[in-house]
């Protein structure tokens, strides 16, 4: 049996490893994911650097409401007469942590969870299974604002709400990715090692289901920054006097015509940013299937 | 957790009686899963700190305007009374009263609840055609150029927000560039979602640029696999000509897979009315939430809530019957 073990193990190992190591490598040798990544990394920089170069305190009124591009104001001013272009790159700060707080909490506990359900199988696995489809019940949204509608936009609220429905779609991925990983000989030896189930979810399964992982965190990345983007829009920020792209957009799109920078300006920042992710995203799916096939 | 077993005793009873036992655990466990929803829903005012009442009037209130309202919400009773009193008024149709407006919260939902209803179908009605044939012809020119070009276009869609898509098509099409449609879609009171087509077609089209890719890049993946099969080899071999091939039998078969992706998208447009009705002021139920949301009415939240998310159990529940029915393998291995 040992033997047998061994045996199996020692024909079967080199491919786990490649494919592991390959996903992300490989995925950045397509242009969509070079295109992607140059896009976010631009995104992230004025999201957190933003600030130092901003020309003016962003709550500073300047001009008149919706005043068209100046010398002075080079985007022009929004529905209070502050500096469009002051804030804009004070806005994306908080987006973007929020998003990426609830996603790292969201895709984390997802990805632990689903490893518990696939190495577990049985009752464990049907009822966790059966907790997801719970949570899944609420389209994402939803779940936010019938907990905003309760307790009020509260940051840390919304952190939690978003990592709460990012949780169990991470749980279906990983559980999926998986249930063939869990069968095979290496785990067994783990277990016949005596490890504990920590242990081989993280050491032995999890560098087997990276690819299936780098999908979904780059996908949950975007809905979180959509979800979050789309609450500031509906009014849900947790200040609305701070500058934020999504909160931008909404008080200033009834001067889509008169002044179509205070918009339109936070509204492309967004998109590019989710669709940045987004295409990182399409990269390692892209990649992992091709490693599936064997081409690429 | 514990909530779960009996269901799942009750399936593992259930499921050697075939076909119309599978389809009878499916209905069961959309049952369940309701009934959980609108627990956490009852639950979470239970959660505040202090009650509703009080995070309703704020700090200012007064001792007896407090009492008041703790009366009329029926705070002062026990919280299970609270969430039998809850499920029984959504059972009946008449959940209570409004908190803003004070009118009962179904007088002002029902014509919403046509009006987004309408707004749905209509999405779903052009979106679910037009991304199984965009989705198959992409499969069928598979690694073209064309097939390049859209299948990126379509992942730089999906990942676009809806609000972000709304926005632009009202600069282009009802603002700046042209100015064909109204950019707001007010639906006067009293007057049917379809005498008003002039308002239903920006909300309409955002949700079908929305929900389009994600269908159309599932079924020319669906579409990929079935074409990559043997049987489809072997007809090929016995000659069946190649546009018959892809009708008759490779399409069919890429249908079940597509279903439940159909119906994950059309659940999602329950949900999406929220913001694309918001964008355009559409007189639905989506805009009816946002209000409730920022004005703390979360008794009318609620029932917004409970409302879309009965939408949305429904709606897996019939892809999950009609994938069982479309997936001979599943029928037979269980008969």
């Amino acid at each position: 049996m040992t033997i047998d073990l061994a045996q199996t193990i020692a024909n079967e190992a080199p491919a786990p490893v490649v494919r592991t190591r390959g996903v992300l490598r490989r995925s950045l040798r397509l242009w969509r994911t070079r295109i992607g990544l140059a896009i976010t990394v631009a995104l992230v920089l004025v999201a957190i650097f933003g600030p130092y170069f901003a020309p003016h305190d962003p709550s500073a009124l300047l001009g008149r409401p919706y005043q068209v591009p100046s010398p002075g104001l080079p985007l022009g001013a929004d529905y209070l007469g502050q500096d469009v272009l002051s804030r804009f790159l004070y806005g994306g700060r908080s987006i973007l942590l929020v998003s990426v707080i609830s996603t790292v909490l969201g895709v984390g506990g997802g990805v632990l969870i689903g490893l518990w359900a696939a190495l577990s199988k049985g009752w464990v696995d049907n009822a966790l299974l059966r907790g997801t489809d719970i949570l899944l019940a609420f389209p994402q949204i939803l779940l936010a604002l019938i907990v905003i509608a309760t307790v009020g936009p509260k940051t840390w609220l919304i952190v939690l709400t978003v990592a709460l429905t990012t949780l169990p779609r991470t749980v279906r991925v990983i559980r999926g990715a998986a249930t063939s990983v869990v069968e095979r000989e290496f785990v067994d030896a783990a277990r016949a090692n005596g490890d504990s189930q920590l242990r081989i979810a993280l050491v032995e399964v999890l560098p087997n289901v990276i690819g299936a992982l780098g999908v979904e965190t780059t996908f949950r990345l975007t809905y979180a920054v959509q979800l979050i983007a789309a609450l500031a829009f509906l009014g849900f920020a947790a200040n609305p006097n701070e500058p934020n792209w999504g909160t931008m957009v909404s008080q200033n799109s009834s001067a889509l015509t008169l002044q179509p920078n205070a918009p339109l300006v936070p509204a492309v920042a967004i998109a590019l940013l989710t669709v940045g992710v987004g295409l990182v995203g399409d990269g390692i799916a892209r990649a992992a299937a091709g490693i599936d096939r064997g081409t690429s | 957790m514990t909530k779960n077993s009996p269901s799942l005793r009750l399936s593992r009873r259930l499921r050697p009686r075939g076909l119309a036992g599978l389809v009878a655990v499916r209905i069961a466990l959309a049952v369940l899963t309701l009934v959980v929803v609108s627990i956490i829903v009852f639950a979470s005012t239970q959660l505040l700190p202090g009650n509703a009442a009080k995070a309703k009037l704020g700090k200012q209130a007064t001792r007896a305007s407090l009492t008041a309202l703790e009366k009329q919400l029926g705070l002062d009773q026990s919280a299970f009374h609270q969430y039998v009193h809850f499920v029984g008024g959504l059972l009946r149709g008449d959940p209570g009263n409004s908190l803003t407006s004070g009118q009962p919260i179904m007088a002002d939902l029902t014509p919403r609840l046509a009006n987004s209803a309408f707004l749905v179908l209509v999405a779903a009605a052009i979106s679910i055609p037009l991304s199984l044939l965009i989705g198959s012809v992409a499969a069928v020119r598979r690694d073209g150029i064309l097939d390049e070009i859209s299948s990126f276009l379509q992942r730089v869609l999906a990942s676009i927000p809806e609000f972000v898509i709304g926005l632009a098509l009202i600069a282009l099409f009802a603002t700046s560039v042209l100015q064909v449609f109204p950019a707001v879609s007010i639906i006067p009171p009293g007057s049917p979602p379809w005498s008003n087509l002039d308002a239903i077609w920006l909300p309409a089209l955002t949700l079908v640029l929305v929900v389009t890719p994600n269908i159309a890049l599932i079924m020319r993946a669906a579409m990929i696999e079935v074409l990559e099969s043997d049987y489809i080899e072997s007809a090929r071999l016995t000659g069946v000509p190649e546009r018959r091939i892809v009708v008759r039998h490779a399409l069919p078969n890429a249908l079940a897979p597509a279903f439940q992706v159909i119906a994950l998208n059309l659940a999602y447009l329950a949900g999406g009315v929220i913001v694309v009705e918001s964008v355009f002021s559409y007189t639905g139920v989506g805009v009816a939430m946002r209000d409730a949301v920022l004005n703390r009415d979360f008794p009318t939240a609620q029932v917004v809530t409970m409302i879309i998310a009965g939408v949305y159990v429904v709606t897996n529940l019939a892809a999950d019957i009609g994938t069982i029915l479309v997936t001979p393998r599943l029928r037979t291995r269980l008969a």
